[in-house]
């Protein structure tokens, strides 16, 4: 049996995607502004959405469901992203800073 | 059997440069002190993901990718660095608890990606299902239409809150001229 082309090798987009997912989560924990915390939860994102069209190429009955669902992805982290900015622009106006060690007043 | 011989050898280079692009981006989005870079390895790193969409029978997704991540997002990104002005600070409180912090990072990602390389390397993925569409754009036009316009309506709905809350939100606190 003649291995697969690499293309059509489904571990391999498993493997980016959790690649994807845990170089997020390591710059969620060590980023110190704002809106750097916002890309790497947008890099997790994106690990959410390989993966499920990875499982909708490979996996489901239906192909059209995964691009749908991942569709609905990008529309809500495009809501998000435009809440998160807003919010981050207020506290700038409020604070003059968006590093997270100074907003710090709820912290009893 | 393609008509060209070296096709499969050039589509499985291309393959490994969408990959390539994907974990530089990714690396450049977490690593760099600076966040504008950090941007540019957002937006590297989608770029790298369309082409990964591409591979996995999806150009409208791919085109979908590009338009609305590196079109929207990163350009708003790029809007609020401009207006903030989010460098980060420079390394001179407690040194110790900085590399702890850091250190214990880089453990737990690890331990994810480890967790999960071998999830995804140890099943064999390749059993054939039975397809009951083609997953084309006209496919998924009809079940956007038909069985999901309830969520795609809801969506559109949620869209149109964020941006008037968005407006709103930013308003507050400006003074007035």
């Amino acid at each position: 049996m003649t291995p697969l082309p690499l293309p059509d090798r489904p571990d391999i987009y498993y493997i980016v995607a959790a690649f994807l997912l845990a170089i997020g989560i390591f710059g969620l924990l060590r980023r110190r502004t704002l809106i750097g915390m916002l890309i790497s939860g947008e890099l997790i994102f994106s690990a959410a959405s390989l993966n499920l069209m990875a499982f909708n190429r490979f996996r489901a009955p239906d192909p059209a469901v995964g691009q749908i669902f991942v569709l609905f992805i990008m529309g809500l982290a495009a809501a998000e992203i435009a809440i998160a900015l807003s919010i981050i622009i207020a506290v700038y106006r409020n604070y003059r800073s968006i590093k997270t060690r100074e907003l710090s007043e709820l912290n009893g | 059997m393609p008509s060209f011989p070296a096709s499969q050898m050039i589509v499985g280079g291309i393959f490994l440069l969408c990959i390539a692009t994907t974990v530089v981006g990714a690396l450049i989005a977490a690593l760099t002190a600076r966040i504008i870079r950090s941007v540019c390895g957002l937006a590297i790193c989608c770029i790298g993901l369309a082409g990964l969409y591409y591979f996995l029978h999806s150009p409208f997704l791919a085109l979908m990718e590009i338009l609305i991540y590196v079109g929207a997002v990163c350009v708003t990104i790029v809007f609020a660095v401009m207006l903030a002005e989010p460098d980060e600070p420079v390394r001179d409180e407690n040194r110790g608890s900085t590399l702890l912090w850091g250190g214990f990072a880089l453990v737990i990602s690890a331990a994810i990606f480890w967790g999960l390389w071998r999830l995804g390397a140890q099943q064999d993925w390749t059993a054939p299902v039975t397809r009951v569409s083609d997953g084309s754009v006209a496919a998924i036009g009809k079940s956007l239409l038909t069985t999901y316009s309830m969520a795609f309506e809801l969506i559109s709905l949620a869209l149109l809150v964020a941006i008037i809350g968005a407006l709103a939100v930013a308003r507050t606190g400006r003074t007035k001229p």
